[in-house]
């Protein structure tokens, strides 16, 4: 299960005098769920787009199970299934119709597998009605539907959720979830949603200006933040005293916040003994989007 | 190869297009039918009520009175003999010639589309073919499967190929149905001359031959469907550089009209028989007309828009395989 799927090593693009991405490393395993974490402009789209062949890396190299997307283009595509962007089909044709249309460019394709696609994303009931008629979820399902018509090994999920409803960005969720575990396939989903990518990836880069600052897997990153929030009357004097023992910043709201520590019960005792009253103390898991203004030194994220 | 070209019929046919262009085509044909059949019924009631077979008698035998005297130059006389040919034919065969029978009326359509009506119906599906799926956002879906790129874009070169042979075949066919309704399916033996070519201005008839009219309209149609490729193959070259299916159009349009207005201007621009758009008039040197540029010739055009062709193709696929997709 821990077979590389996809390796990238020293990806560059240039436009013009621009350097849009500036060297990025990253390597991928089967059955995991790898975030692509940066605000809108940090480069995912050009890089994705390079991972899928569309755009041509000014240097590095990419592998898609081994075969290099620009020397061995015909296979590597072939271990790869992809959504870039929206998904857009043909709209004057009906679903089935775009499905027939992808699976005729796919050497030696088993049409049963076009059957078991389509009920795997749940369209069987609108499958023969044209495209235009359909709603983005059911789009979106179908854009999947295609990317997986090639059996893929990897697959590549550029802002799967942009557009959808709650009740959609859930179902999209649980079935990238699903992919990745029940079929093993290795899924990078591309976001600029913090809260997303932290409920379905194992793993994330975190991506700003062209170049990776952090890979890591998501609990890891979460850990590495966690603080401790105590609610005490009075606050100076409480301040004075945590300070003795460890970093103390007063929040907004005249809370004290310290780093997670096994001490917080002596920290607990010497407070109480001093008269300090301690109404309450929490532990504060940060979210990515906290990690995210930290890690990039205040980059506005969307 | 054959999935792909299959893909690429599907989605002409699918987006409506080929119903479009022949629909286009029955209005238009109809329209022209009609303007000739008023054409007809004018000549028809100047002549009166006198039977036009009469008529038809007395003008063999005044020239051929004329043939038999003396003191007319062989050149003169080549041609009324020609057009006694002609007129015999016309009344062995029971034909008006006031009254054309279909295949005359495709016979002159072919000749007056070949310039601008049967480009115009070409651009319609060569403009959009790569562009429309730049602009729809699913030439992203069709880079990313495992096929390489300039086999893509072969399948819809071949694909646009078969398109125009369609049209051309249904053009013929629908201008032969529609006008035959109306004036009769008969006259595909009707000789025809053909053969002139002009030197310094002057008509030189030296090798002008009688042939019958079914083998003229099979040549005309020849050189339709060659224009209807080389058209074609430059729609699909803008269609690949450009993102916009109206801006490629535009393109294409406004160098068709150039080469019409051109082509009554130039004749003493030189340069100008090498730009493609003068060069459309094919079937002009089949009836004789005089080219815009004197010294063109049939093969120096074909030749052009050959040469015109080739390196339309060229570009086409060397930019597509290599650009870069946003």
């Amino acid at each position: 299960m821990t077979e590389i799927t996809l390796s990238i090593k020293g990806l560059r693009k240039r436009i013009g005098k621009r350097e849009i991405i500036k060297g990025l490393d990253f390597e991928l395993k089967s059955g995991e769920v790898f975030g692509f974490l940066g605000p809108n402009g940090a480069g995912k789209t050009t890089t994705i787009r390079m991972l899928v062949g569309l755009i041509r890396p000014t240097a590095g190299s990419i592998h898609v199970c081994g075969y290099d997307v620009k020397r061995d283009f015909v296979k590597a595509m072939s271990h790869l299934g992809c959504i870039v962007e929206n998904p857009e089909l043909y709209p004057y044709l009906t679903g089935m119709e775009n499905l027939q249309h992808f699976s005729r460019m796919i050497p030696d394709f088993d049409s049963k597998h076009l059957e078991y696609v389509v009920k795997l994303v749940r369209l069987q009931d609108r499958i023969n009605d044209p495209v235009k008629t359909y709603s983005l979820g059911m789009r979106q399902r179908l854009g999947i539907a295609q990317a997986l018509l090639g059996r893929p090994k990897v697959l590549i999920l550029d802002e799967p959720t942009n557009g959808l409803d709650p009740m959609g960005i859930r179902e999209m969720r649980e079935f990238i979830r699903f992919l990745a575990e029940k079929e093993g396939l290795t899924v990078l989903v591309s976001s600029h949603l913090l809260s997303e990518i932290q409920l379905m990836c194992d793993r994330v880069a975190v991506i700003s200006k062209g170049r990776v600052i952090k890979v890591d897997t998501v609990s890891n990153l979460l850990n590495f933040q966690e603080q401790l929030v105590w609610k005490v009357t009075p606050v100076e004097k409480g301040r004075k005293l945590l300070q003795t023992a460890t970093s103390v910043i007063l929040d907004e709201e005249k809370q004290l916040v310290t780093p997670l520590s096994e001490n917080s019960s002596v920290w607990n005792r010497m407070l109480v003994e001093n008269g300090v009253e301690v109404h309450e103390i929490q532990r504060k898991v940060p979210t990515l989007e906290d990690l995210f203004l930290e890690l990039t030194g205040g980059e506005s994220v969307e | 190869m054959n999935k792909l070209i299959h893909n690429e019929m599907l989605k002409i046919i699918r987006k409506r297009k080929l119903i479009v262009v022949i629909a286009i085509m029955a209005v238009l044909i109809s329209l022209f039918t009609y303007a000739q059949f008023r054409e007809v019924q004018r000549q028809i009631e100047k002549l009166g009520d006198v039977d036009w077979r009469t008529t038809l008698q007395q003008q063999i035998v005044d020239t051929q009175n004329r043939l038999t005297s003396s003191g007319i130059s062989d050149e003169w006389k080549a041609q009324l003999q020609i057009r006694v040919q002609q007129q015999q034919y016309y009344l062995d065969n029971n034909i008006n010639p006031a009254e054309p029978g279909a295949p005359t009326f495709v016979r002159s359509f072919a000749q007056e589309s070949i310039t601008l009506f049967v480009p115009l119906l070409i651009m319609i599906v060569a403009a959009d073919i790569v562009s429309s799926e730049r602009s729809a956002g699913t030439v992203k879906l069709l880079l990313t499967r495992p096929v390489k790129r300039w086999k893509i874009l072969l399948s819809k070169y071949v694909a646009l190929l078969l398109s125009i042979s369609i049209i051309v075949v249904l053009m013929g066919l629908l201008a032969y149905v529609i006008s035959g309704v109306v004036f009769g399916f008969g006259g595909w033996k009707a000789p025809i001359l053909t053969g002139f070519t002009s030197i310094g201005g002057e008509l030189n008839t030296s090798h002008v031959q009688l042939i019958d009219q079914w083998q003229y309209i099979l040549m005309e149609f020849g050189l339709v469907w060659f224009v209807a490729i080389v058209v074609g193959t430059l729609s699909f070259m803008l269609s690949v550089l450009l993102k916009s299916t109206s801006a490629s159009m535009g393109v294409m349009l406004a160098a068709l009209i150039a080469g019409l207005i051109l082509s009554n201007l130039v004749s003493s621009w030189q340069s100008a028989k090498y730009l493609f758009m003068i060069n459309l008039d094919l079937t002009g040197y089949l009836a004789g007309s005089s080219p815009p540029v004197p010294g063109m010739t049939l093969l120096f055009s074909i030749g052009v828009l050959a040469v015109w062709a080739v390196i339309a193709l060229f570009v086409s696929f060397s930019v597509f395989v290599r650009q870069d997709v946003y």
